[in-house]
């Protein structure tokens, strides 16, 4: 079986294996919504709404079968796309979790990213002057890093740069395909906020793993062989230290993606989280299920990719067919 | 006893002066944080209000007090209910492994599935805000970090050949476990404690921040926050007090942690 | 040729720990003189801690973090490594002097494929055009007789053997055609054919290609088979030196003496012990499924055999024959697919309960690894007195049995430690410890000395040996190496791929095999021919 064959088979089996996770999480979002007290389809279209549109809504949603067929017929419609409608603006989910999703998603992977390349280069030069001032230095900043809160620092900087020095805009958001120079400016400080706090973690698990990969026997051999230091580091040391920072930055993506609510907040985005948030005020239902549900399987995708970058790490783990 | 490093003793000063605040917030703080004096609103730090004036005209240090043992008792709460849960769920998942072990971890990574955060809102979404229930909704959304972790230790553990040695002399599973495996096990589960205290108490500031956690008028630094946006550009200080609180906390947290895994480093362990 | 200047020079070389921190500690290596000719072949021996790794990694300047050279100099081909500079230095590194280590699952880059690795180290030190380095890379490969030397270039390390990473690394750094090279403990980590099969090469690469040889190595039979010179070095300090036969056959200071002494030699064949059958084992089989393999592998492929008590019976065989298996199946700790296995004419294999529970306190195991095998929470005490758990002793007895065995394995002193303050040695006779204290009628003991320094291990097995004597229980010893085995075993059964391939008694398995593959690991295994003749000096 070619390589490509083989990786589609993986794939399509990795899907397969998530499909009860994610049933499971389907299942739980199900539940929480039907504990709240009162009619679910009163709950669902709020307090206000019509008595002849929340009874549609009560034989629509099947309130009349068993539990386990409501369950079945809600998962059936969330399949197709249709998630219910928003109480506050009687719009469709899915297509308000989508455009929202994309603001979340453009600063978020962005950030990631970027801290994941800081985490890369601090780690390494850490690890390589172990003991010394840097590497002291690189730790103290990447501990501070980790305890400064993701919102005081968003409203620092906002304070800083937006109020103080007017340098950057304070409030509001434009897509990126509409208006690149503007766009940018608007993504700056949150994107900033949050590489700065994810990187802190990030590095310092990279400096754990290139030191624990230094002391293995290749290293000392490459150096033996007279490969520079710079050789060293980046061709024997990065390949097989990188794999527990990128599963923590699989991890941070895929946890970010289900909303960064609280830099949302600050710099006032359009995002996914607060959006949740938002919902949660308003006792918008629908919108606060089809969230939950819709990060669940984000994570559960973004997971699988991560564990399909492994192969090309470390040739030992192999895409078993 | 090796001496401890600076980071280490950093750490302890910090959380000390935690404790303390705490502590003393009990029986005592510098002025009601409560009292609203409307007459001074907003005011920079002075002799009276050492940290300044929110815009009621409530004492900012008074309030920074009480947030922390609001905040502190929360994160305690937590740690314990979800450790406690955890570990049972996690001890029984990885030593008894078969049907129990692929049932935890099934229910376990559905609830991964769901950001920390995101967990706990959609609970404080059904059941509402308050302090026991975030405390419920905290300890719910970090439980499967917890069973992660002590799972994990355990099936490393239970490999290890004195465990074997111990199932060849002839003693019960159960016996092994408990003599041989838990033991060996808690400073994987001390260090964990450790580092969720400091998750829970950055999630809970997030919450209040984010105005689904512990409600007004009580403080806590997370809406302390929240209230002092709208005042940043003219009482900047406001912003300040209640974010040096939690990072200062989380610094100390984390540096305590270091120190508890360096010093049950595996090295010792061998 | 005596007019050639010397290729290695180190005079008075001092090496210490760490850039002063507190009190001055003793320097890891003292006052070493070592003068190299182009060509030489020499042996560097000691144990752990003797210093031999640092004194070579001190030629190249690749000294460990916290190691500083205090005093010395070591220089090569006239010029000293410490004066040196980044670019001058790493020529001198794969260049001038090659290094082969001794972990081959680690020594190289698992995430690069063969061919980069050998490329790597030819870019640096012999620029020449794609094609010329491709054709060198395989004609080395072939010399360092690697079957499918294009196929190799392409794979990845993990896809072979022990073995045959340590013949890559052989080439790669013979590649690069080096003055020197220094092996550092390289067939350590491998068994006994595949260490000849490496060191056979090593030796005529050297030869050919006119390079000096620094052998590090604590088995002094390796020492007789291929150095011309010998250094002896304990505690960093220089003890002896000379021509490896001399030094060898008669040896002057007393610790070099130690050292031969403690090379495990044949006794009297013992009288033979208590008749009748303590284990029989029928047609036993067992099997594994690896992970992503259709069928299943056979890890033990219908074995028979018989223990008496009172008998020592030591199961020898190359990693992956089937040996360590076999230890653990006949106590039941691995399913068997197929067979059975007696122990006093009960089923072992179906125990339970309290029969399972009696079967358990009448056999006992020792494992190899003296870091894992003791829970790092118990102390010494605790950890001893553990088998007696379920006896009916009362307090007092348990105790005393417990001070008594401590006593008899040396450890009386250091009841109360825990296992990371004690050393290697320690740590293993604890594990005796514990597998005596229940007087046990059989135990395994699962190569018990393999992980054990020369000296220490002959003291564990004296040890041993005495306690066997003692106590009587029989005893299934297993290992890799022939000269322990041929010390203490009263009979010898050989396995080959989840096989008997031959049995007998010690002597006849010795001195009369039958089997080629038993004659094939015989000659491999270095012994001193001299080995009698040393311990008869004064």
């Amino acid at each position: 079986m070619s390589p490509a064959a083989r990786t589609a088979r993986y794939v399509a089996k990795r899907l397969l294996l998530s499909v009860p996770t994610l049933l499971l999480a389907a299942l739980f979002v199900f539940v929480l919504i039907r504990l709240l007290p009162g009619d679910p389809a009163q709950v669902m279209l709020g307090e206000g709404a019509d008595p002849d549109a929340v009874a549609a809504l009560h034989r629509q949603m099947g309130l009349d079968r068993p539990a386990p067929m409501q369950f079945v017929t809600w998962l059936g419609s969330a399949l197709h796309g249709d998630l219910g409608t928003s109480v506050a603006t009687g719009q469709p989910v899915l297509p308000l979790l989508l455009q929202r999703f994309q603001v979340t998603a453009s600063i978020v992977l962005s950030a990631v990213a970027i801290a994941t390349l800081l985490a890369v280069a601090g780690g390494l030069l850490a690890a390589w002057r172990h003991g010394r001032v840097l590497d002291r230095a690189i730790v103290a900043a990447a501990t501070i890093s980790m305890a400064v809160p993701s919102f005081w620092l968003g409203l620092m900087l906002l304070l800083a740069f937006g109020v103080k020095l007017r340098w950057l805009p304070v409030v509001g958001y434009v897509p990126l395909h509409e208006n690149l120079g503007a766009g940018l400016a608007y993504l700056v400080l949150p994107v900033a906020t949050l590489a700065i706090v994810e990187s802190g973690v990030l590095t310092r698990m990279m400096r754990a793993s290139a030191l624990d990969v230094q002391r293995l026997e290749f290293v000392t051999h490459a150096r033996a062989k007279g490969a520079s230091e710079l050789a060293v580091m980046v061709r024997h040391v990065l390949p097989n230290a990188f794999a527990p920072t990128l599963t923590l930055a699989g991890l941070t993506l895929g946890h970010l993606l289900g909303g960064a609510a609280v830099i949302e907040t600050v710099f006032t985005l359009p995002g996914l989280g607060r959006l949740v948030v938002e919902s949660i005020l308003a006792r918008d239902y629908p919108v606060v299920q089809g969230c939950l549900l819709f990060t669940a399987l984000i994570y559960v995708l973004v997971n699988l990719a991560i564990d399909l970058c492994y192969p090309l790490l470390d040739p030992r783990v192999t895409v078993v067919g | 006893m090796r001496r401890a490093s600076v980071p280490a003793v950093v750490g302890g000063l910090l959380l000390g002066l935690l404790v303390a605040a705490v502590l003393i917030s009990l029986v005592w703080t510098p002025v009601d944080p409560l009292a609203i004096d409307l007459a001074a609103p907003l005011a920079p730090p002075s002799a009276r209000h050492w940290l300044g004036s929110d815009e009621f005209g409530r004492d900012v240090l008074s309030r920074a007090m009480v947030g922390a043992r609001i905040s502190v008792g929360i994160a305690l709460s937590t740690v314990a209910c979800s450790l406690a849960a955890g570990t049972v769920v996690g001890v029984a998942a990885g030593f008894l492994r078969g049907p129990v072990d692929r049932l935890a971890m099934t229910v376990n990574d559905a609830l991964l599935a769901f950001p920390g955060m995101l967990l706990a809102l959609g609970v404080i979404a059904v059941f509402g805000a308050g302090a026991t229930r975030i405390v419920f909704a905290l300890a719910l959304a970090y439980l499967p970090s917890v069973v992660r972790v002590v799972r994990g230790a355990v099936l490393s553990i239970r490999e290890r050949e004195y465990v074997e040695a111990s199932r060849v002399m002839g003693n019960s599973e159960a016996y092994s476990m408990i003599r041989h495996v838990a033991p060996n096990a808690s400073p994987q589960i001390a260090v964990l404690a450790t580092s969720m205290f400091g998750w829970v108490l950055l999630a809970e500031s997030a919450l209040s921040f984010l105005g689904v956690g512990v409600p007004a008028p009580a403080p806590t630094w997370g809406n302390m926050l929240a209230s002092a946006r709208p005042y940043l550009d003219t009482a900047a200080w406001l912003g300040v007090a209640p974010g040096v609180c939690i990072a200062a906390t989380l610094l100390g947290v984390n540096l305590v942690s270091d120190a508890l895994r360096d010093r049950f480093d595996p090295r010792e362990d061998r | 040729m005596s007019a050639a200047p010397d290729l290695l020079r180190i005079a008075g070389l001092r090496l210490e720990a760490g850039p002063g921190r507190g009190p001055a500690r003793a320097p890891l290596l003292d006052d070493f003189s070592l003068v190299l000719r182009p060509g030489e072949f020499v042996a560097l021996v000691g144990e752990s801690g003797s210093g031999k790794t640092l004194a070579a990694r001190a030629i190249v300047s690749l000294l460990p973090p916290g190691v500083t050279r205090t005093a010395g100099e070591v220089a090569v081909e006239g010029r000293d490594v410490g004066a040196l500079g980044p670019g001058a230095l790493r020529r001198l590194r794969g260049g001038t002097v090659g290094m082969v280590f001794q972990e081959p699952m680690v020594s190289l880059n698992p995430a690069m494929t063969v061919g980069d690795q050998l490329e790597e180290g030819l870019r640096l030190h012999r620029p020449m055009g794609a094609d010329a380095r491709r054709e060198a890379c395989l004609a080395m490969l072939a010399r360092v007789r690697i079957g499918d030397p294009e196929r190799c270039l392409a794979s990845y390390p993990h896809e072979f053997s022990g073995g045959m990473r340590q013949r890559i690394m052989l080439a790669a750094v013979m590649l690069l055609k080096p003055k020197l090279l220094i092996a550092d403990e390289p067939t350590t980590a491998l068994d006994t054919l595949s260490q000849r099969e490496v060191l056979d090469i090593m030796a005529e690469l050297a030869s050919e290609a006119g390079a000096a040889v620094i052998l590090i190595t604590h088995n002094l039979g390796l020492v007789a088979r291929y150095a011309e010179r010998c250094v002896v070095l304990e505690k960093g300090r220089t003890v002896e030196a000379g021509p490896a036969a001399q030094v060898l056959a008669a040896p002057a200071h007393p610790y070099t003496r130690r050292l031969v002494g403690s090379l495990p030699s044949r006794g009297a064949a013992r009288r033979r012990p208590a008749q009748g059958e303590l284990l029989r084992v029928r047609d036993l089989k067992v099997r594994y499924r690896r992970r992503g393999q259709a069928a299943d592998f056979a890890a033990l492929d219908g074995v028979s055999l018989e223990v008496s008590p009172g008998e020592v019976v030591a199961v020898v065989g190359a990693s992956g024959s089937g040996k360590t298996t076999l230890g653990r199946a006949v106590l039941g700790l691995v399913p068997a697919a197929r067979g059975e296995v007696r122990f006093e004419s009960l089923d072992a294999l179906a125990l339970k309960g309290a029969a399972r529970a009696a079967f358990c306190d009448a056999t006992q195991l020792v494992f190899q690894d003296p870091y894992s095998s003791l829970d790092p929470r118990m102390r010494v005490r605790q950890i001893v007195a553990e088998p007696l758990r379920r006896h009916r002793l009362s307090r007092a007895a348990r105790h005393a049995r417990v001070e008594e065995v401590l006593a008899e394995v040396g450890l009386d002193q250091l009841a109360d430690r825990f296992p990371h303050q004690m050393s290697g040695g320690q740590r293993q006779r604890v594990a005796i410890a514990r597998a005596v204290v229940a007087r046990p009628r059989f135990v395994v003991a699962d190569e018990p000395v393999s992980a054990l320094d020369a000296t220490i291990q002959a003291q564990v097995l004296a040890l041993l040996q005495k306690l066997q004597a003692q106590d009587g229980f029989a005893c299934l010893f297993i290992s890799h190496d022939l000269a322990v085995v041929e010390q203490i075993a009263d009979r010898v059964i050989v396995m080959r791929d989840g096989r008997i391939v031959e049995q007998g008694s010690r002597d006849a398995v010795f001195d009369r095999p039958q089997d080629a593959y038993t004659r094939e690991l015989l000659a491999a295994t270095p012994r001193l021919a001299t080995s009698q003749a040393a311990r008869n000096s004064p």
